[in-house]
């Protein structure tokens, strides 16, 4: 009696079974993953598109590492990831790489009686600070950058990423790229091993203890900073000039930086040239699968929809659009692989 | 009977539905190993065991892994956690079982369990936001002030409080076990049969004495099989202490210094590792963390059985 019951539910189940495959031929249907730093700005591009074109843009920000993975192994149609892939791995797994949009690395301090804006530091002294070889606030070294300013004679506490994070790869390449010292003891990547200091997870994590902990300096996505009402300082960039960290200061960095198509835009915008750039920023990638040319060109229309219409909204989220010639830079590349 | 029985095709069907169902549990077992080692392989190979789990290295950027800061944090972490919580543990079943009035037994064991359903991540929230800041306002410089300044123990309270330790960590973890030790002891004290326990208080034994003599020494060998039960529990735990950690890998004298997990390494780092030999270590990692929660639950295990079979003898 409970046979054929038994046996309709089997059958149900075999044939949802067959046609959830064969539903999923659709075209329109993108699946990206990767970093979790662009994610708000690309779900937001993708809301956008999706009224505009009907097209469904599906993309999970489980991490750069992940993004790079997945589509190495060719189960997304584009992955992403704060760090860019050098030339050679790119042809290794036979990938094509654009930047889509800038994001920025910034200072904050929590030091009682300074405000936004009023620290000033340079390459070295931040090194030192995060090597642990400079304790206190009022360090030769950071009077001398701050005349006249009262620094207290406070310990100064480090805080940095506890996480694997792209910020955290942007972050220690900067501060490789200044300093030979740090190179050697510590190097660069999506998580080191820090000389000092104590780890925050998430800029969330970090933007927390620092509000909380008087005398601290933590670095955290320009986003984090300006909504949680952190003190910035200024930096000293490649030109000699103390920077405030602002949508200018990004777009000059990104304008004045040399992407190369032929090396896959492959580069950090640290200590980008432009007189008045930030000095610590870096472009967030998407990776194509060379040999996927049907979904790489809806996944280019999108981002080139993004490139004309979503600067407004990548702004509103705090993101810094690419500026105007490094888009058709991008656009030019993409001709070149026949994908546009 | 029993040949027409198995004659029956529905109950054919039953049946192998069940065992599927069994077998299934244990070959995803057995599934999750076999991807932890061949997963981990690269770095098995590439490390060794006893180098891997006796170095304090964890260098991602030089491609060199060791598991010590990780074993160490998860050791002190689990430890400290259980001195905190079999104590209040221990009370809240005594409570329950022997001294509490009836219409306060049900209230107070569905609170504690109501506890043991909140999920970890909401620990690791309040652990952040409202515990490390009272951690390190009042409860660690009151902790300096006292002890710290003793010759021994001093050291371990060494340091600037900053709330994002040691200690915070295990408090946290401690109040997560709290309901599995408590409500594993009330089962394993409501076991004691209620003759002796009756019998001792027709001679006049205060309820005191009725604990001390009777309730646990009938059961403490199912208390020991909830205590081991929690730490093993503790031993995973990850969400409720990722934040509040710090994930420094380092080996430290002092509680109020940051450390880090098995768990809360690979809660914090898995997504973003980026190297091969860095992704098999984490998996490495894993597989430890594997093995040391089996023994653990299989200890457990044992001990609860022994209770409940010493019992009914």
């Amino acid at each position: 009696m409970f046979k054929p019951k038994f046996l309709c539910i089997l059958t149900g189940l075999a044939i949802s079974l067959l046609s959830f495959g064969s539903s999923f031929a659709a075209d329109t249907k993108l699946n990206g993953a990767g970093a979790s730093f662009p994610y708000p700005v690309y779900s937001a591009w993708a809301y956008d598109y999706n009224k505009v074109s009907g097209a469904q843009l599906n993309y999970q920000s489980i991490g750069s590492g992940g993004g790079i993975r997945q589509i190495v192994n060719r189960t997304v149609d584009f992955g992403a990831s704060d760090a860019p892939l050098k030339p050679e791995e790119l042809e290794k797994d036979s990938l094509l790489q654009f930047p889509a949009v800038i994001g920025g690395v910034v200072l904050v301090v929590n030091i009682p009686g300074i405000k936004a804006g009023e620290l000033k530091l340079d390459s070295n002294v931040l090194c030192n600070i995060y090597l642990g070889e400079i304790n206190y606030w009022d360090d030769e070294k950071i009077k001398r950058l701050n005349p006249g300013k009262a620094l207290p004679h406070k310990e100064i506490t480090v805080v940095h990423r506890s996480d694997g994070s792209g910020t955290t790869a942007i972050f220690t390449d900067y501060l490789s790229a200044v300093s030979s010292d740090w190179k050697e003891k510590v190097g660069a990547g999506t998580s080191v091993k820090w000389p000092a200091g104590i780890g925050g997870k998430g800029n969330e994590g970090v933007a927390n203890y620092v509000k909380r902990v008087g005398y601290s300096i933590g670095y955290v996505e320009f986003a984090y900073a300006k909504e949680n009402n952190l003190s910035h300082t200024l930096l000293k960039n490649s030109a000699g000039n103390f920077i405030k960290p602002s949508f200018e200061s990004f777009k000059e960095a990104a304008g004045s930086a040399d992407f190369d198509p032929k090396k896959g835009f492959y580069l950090w915008l640290n200590n980008a040239p432009g007189k008045k750039a930030w000095p610590i920023a870096g472009a967030t990638f998407i990776l194509l699968a060379k040999e996927k040319k049907e979904s790489n060109i809806n996944v280019v229309k999108f981002y080139d929809w993004a490139f004309k219409k979503g600067d407004e909204t990548a702004e509103r989220l705090i993101y810094v659009p690419l500026p105007v010639s490094l888009k058709n830079k991008i656009r030019a590349y993409w001709k070149s692989h026949n994908i546009y | 009977m029993t040949i027409r029985l198995k004659k029956n095709p529905v109950d054919i069907i039953f049946s192998s539905i069940t065992a599927i169902a069994s077998v299934s549990v244990l070959l995803l077992i057995l599934g999750i190993l076999y991807v932890l080692i061949l997963e981990s392989y690269p770095s098995i190979e590439k490390f060794g065991f006893l180098r891997f789990i006796t170095s304090t290295d964890w260098n991602p950027v030089k491609g060199s892994f060791g598991a010590a800061t990780n074993l160490f944090g998860t050791a002190i972490t689990t430890v400290l956690s259980i001195l905190i919580a079999v104590p209040v543990a221990i009370g809240i079943a005594i409570f329950v079982t022997e001294i509490a009035p009836n219409f306060l037994k049900g209230p107070i064991g569905a609170a504690i369990e109501l506890l043991a359903a909140i999920p970890s991540i909401i620990y690791g929230m309040w652990g952040l936001f409202t515990l490390a800041p009272i951690m390190a306002n009042y409860i660690e410089p009151a902790l300096q002030k006292s002890i710290g300044s003793l010759p021994l123990v001093g050291v371990l309270f060494e340091g600037t409080p900053m709330g994002i330790d040691l200690l915070t960590a295990s408090v946290i973890l401690s109040i997560m076990i709290i309901p599995f030790t408590a409500s594993i002891s009330r089962d394993a004290f409501n076991l004691t049969p209620a003759v002796i326990k009756e019998s001792a208080y027709a001679l006049g034994a205060t309820k005191r004495e009725v604990v001390k003599d009777i309730v646990i020494p009938y059961s403490k060998v199912g208390v020991f099989g909830g205590v081991v039960l929690s730490l093993g529990r503790a031993l995973g735990e990850t969400m409720a202490v990722a934040f509040v950690l710090g994930n420094n890998h380092q080996i430290t004298k002092s509680l109020f210094d940051a450390a880090a997990t098995i768990t809360v390494t690979l809660a914090n780092e898995f997504t973003e590792a980026d190297t091969d030999i860095y992704l098999s270590s984490l998996f490495y990692l894993a597989l430890l963390l594997f093995v040391m929660s089996f023994i653990i639950l299989a200890l457990a295990k044992f001990f609860i059985l022994k209770t409940e079979k010493g019992i009914k003898q």
